[in-house]
């Protein structure tokens, strides 16, 4: 192993790795460090460090009124795809539905299709329905497409959950109904926890179909930013990325944190 | 406790039938086992009497009730699984706790009756544990204190001890039919292990593709099997084709190519009603190899030669040549076993054997 870690080889895998590292992750360190930036310019030098972005970002009514939204529409968005993703999940892994295999696909396509594809085809098909677009279509717009990802992490799941355990459950006197909230639900609970998170981040950061679907006057956090950006390149956004950017990786960390504890004490 | 009867039972799937026409009779507090290789429907007639599975045709009874559509969570049945099917994020009296929390059991008195089944199953420390804290057969003996702490209508188990490995698998054998004894619960066990079956039952209900061979005591399927799957499932046996010369109440004479005359007493001969065509079934164990030449006492004997020597210590398993017919011994030996290639002579006592109808 030591001989195989110290040669030529690997030193230059080693190297190369590092750089793609550099590659992703620079621009995001930059975006963090000109957050606390001092100046009014965002560019470097720093010339001191300070909270002074998102003190202004706090004051900005916009920035709130986008923020508040974001996290409505996430959180609605994140209960309504685990809400049906779990009763989805339940329906194609333990029962017998005919067409099964066909369901599964076009409920995992969204995923597949260019997502500009996805938000125009919804926009013209509820155009043509007569629908004007509205928050509970923006909405609507979300939980399709974060509905395949928490599919995808809680069929993974269900499919691990030995179908005897619920069996035992049943034999010993509980109704289908409490064998899932008493042994189903709690075993699953990690996937369920994760394809909420999942849900809720990807809607969170979600700008493609949010330009489609948004009605006026709607703005997200990352179409403020959009917006923000065609203006002018103002420090406030730098800090409002980092917002950004800590909810979107801390969120994902901490739900896996959770996870892992939940099933540390299940033995799973 | 209760009796199970099966009227009729079929079972379906698609155009594929698992279950022939069944009928079957449980007494109340028997064990009885259904013995069989996998697909022959023994654990398909298992999952229609704990309500898994719903018959095609026929009637379920348990405890002279029709249970057809009773949902399984209704039935009072304890199930033990292959693979235990603990609760994993439960503790291990939250498990056993688990089926009194659906009866009238008043809360008070539930870690009693946990912690009584627990010492019942010779566990008495671990209920504060997670399943996946203990060994297999551990889990396995929470998996049945659960099951019978619910005082179950009935016992059914699926093939319990196949996920243990061998030394476990006997000493669970001996604990289980002695707790079955100590409740006295009727007990359905499904496995495809003949000596559990022999070890364990009242009753064999040996299966094979669907369809019921021989219902029996273990010592009577296993010395008078019904049919050549019986006599070859359970164990090794040597069936050969015979000529029945006569049958009556004083036993029957069969008039076999390698071994002549052989007389049978009566309830080894009850399966051939008169002459005609027959089979004689001969046991492994009850065929002798013994030197070449020997005589030995009410025996009937031919020469073979020997071709293959499986030793195993304390037993042989030889197969042998009689004629053109090759036939398997099984025997006790003390020191060492016939060389391959040597000249013997084969004896088997007559009322070891049995007989067959038919061709």
């Amino acid at each position: 192993m030591a001989e195989r870690a110290t040669s030529l080889g690997w030193q230059v895998i080693r190297g190369y790795a590092v750089l793609v590292y550099i590659f992703m992750f620079l621009p995001v360190m930059v975006v963090v460090l000109l957050s606390f930036n001092a100046s009014q310019f965002g560019s470097f030098p720093m010339t001191g460090f300070s909270f002074r972005w998102f003190i202004e970002l706090w004051e900005n009514e916009a920035i709130l009124r986008a923020f508040r939204t974001s996290v409505i529409l996430g959180l609605l968005t994140a209960a309504i795809s685990t809400t049906l993703g779990v009763l989805a999940s339940l329906a194609l892994v333990r029962y017998r539905v005919p067409g099964a295999n066909m369901i599964s696909t076009i409920l995992i396509a969204p995923i597949l299709v260019p997502e500009v594809v996805l938000a125009v085809a919804l926009l013209l098909f509820l155009n043509f329905l007569g629908v004007n677009k509205s928050f509970t279509l923006l909405l609507f717009g979300h939980v399709i497409f974060t509905l395949p990802f928490v599919i995808l992490v809680v069929q993974a799941r269900l499919i691990s959950i030995r179908r005897d355990v619920e069996e035992a459950a049943m034999s010993l006197g509980a109704s289908p109904v409490q064998t899932f909230f008493q042994i189903t639900l709690p075993l699953m609970l990690p996937a369920v926890l994760a394809g909420a998170l999942f849900a809720f981040t990807i809607s969170f950061d979600d700008i493609t179909g949010t330009l489609f679907w948004k009605p006026g006057g709607v703005e997200t956090v990352p179409t403020q930013i959009f917006a923000m950006l065609r203006n002018s390149i103002s420090p406030e956004i730098n800090a409002l990325g980092t917002v950004m950017i800590v909810m979107t990786v801390g969120l994902p960390l901490l739900g896996a944190a959770i996870a892992r504890q939940i099933s540390k004490k299940s033995g799973l | 406790m209760s009796s199970v009867t099966l009227n009729n039972i079929v079972k379906r799937f698609g155009s594929f039938t698992a279950v022939h026409r069944t009928d079957l009779e449980i007494p109340e507090g028997a064990f009885l086992t259904l013995l069989g290789p996998s697909g022959c429907g023994k654990t398909t007639n298992l999952r229609m009497i704990a309500g898994l599975l719903d018959p095609t045709e026929g009637e379920i009874l348990i405890g002279g009730r029709r249970v057809n559509d009773v949902p399984i969570h209704k039935r009072n049945l304890g199930i033990v699984f292959q693979n235990y099917a603990l609760f994993p994020h439960k503790t291990v009296a939250e498990n056993i706790a688990f089926g009194l929390k659906y009866r009238d059991v008043p809360s008070g008195d539930i870690p009693g009756k946990v912690q009584a089944a627990l010492d019942l199953v010779q566990l008495p420390d671990v209920g504060h544990r997670y399943p996946k804290e203990l060994s297999g057969g551990q889990q396995q003996r929470i998996a049945l204190a659960r099951a019978i702490v619910i005082e179950p209508d009935v016992l059914l188990l699926d093939e319990p001890l196949s996920a243990l490995d061998a030394n476990l698998r006997e000493d669970m054998r001996v604990e289980l039919k002695r707790i079955q004894d100590q409740i006295g619960v009727t007990t359905v066990f499904v496995t495809h292990d003949q000596s559990e079956a022999l070890a364990m039952s009242d009753q064999i209900v040996v299966m094979s593709a669907g369809r019921i061979e021989q219902v029996g005591a273990p010592q009577e399927v296993y010395n008078n099997p019904a049919s050549e799957f019986v006599a070859n499932f359970l164990g090794a046996s040597n069936v050969f084709p015979a000529e029945c010369l006569e049958a009556g109440p004083s036993g029957a004479v069969l008039q076999t190519a390698l071994f002549g005359k052989v007389p049978l007493p009566v309830e080894k001969s009850m399966r051939v009603a008169g002459a005609g065509p027959a089979k004689l079934v001969l046991r492994a164990e009850k065929l002798q190899v013994m030197k070449a030449g020997a005589t030995p006492e009410g025996m009937i004997t031919a020469p073979a030669t020997v071709e293959t020597v499986d030793y195993q210590g304390q037993t042989v398993r030889y197969f042998v040549r009689v004629g053109d017919t090759q036939l398997q011994a099984i025997n006790m030996i003390d020191g060492y076993p016939f060389s391959k290639g040597s000249a013997v002579t084969v004896a088997f006592r007559p009322r070891d054997g049995s007989a067959l109808a038919g061709r």
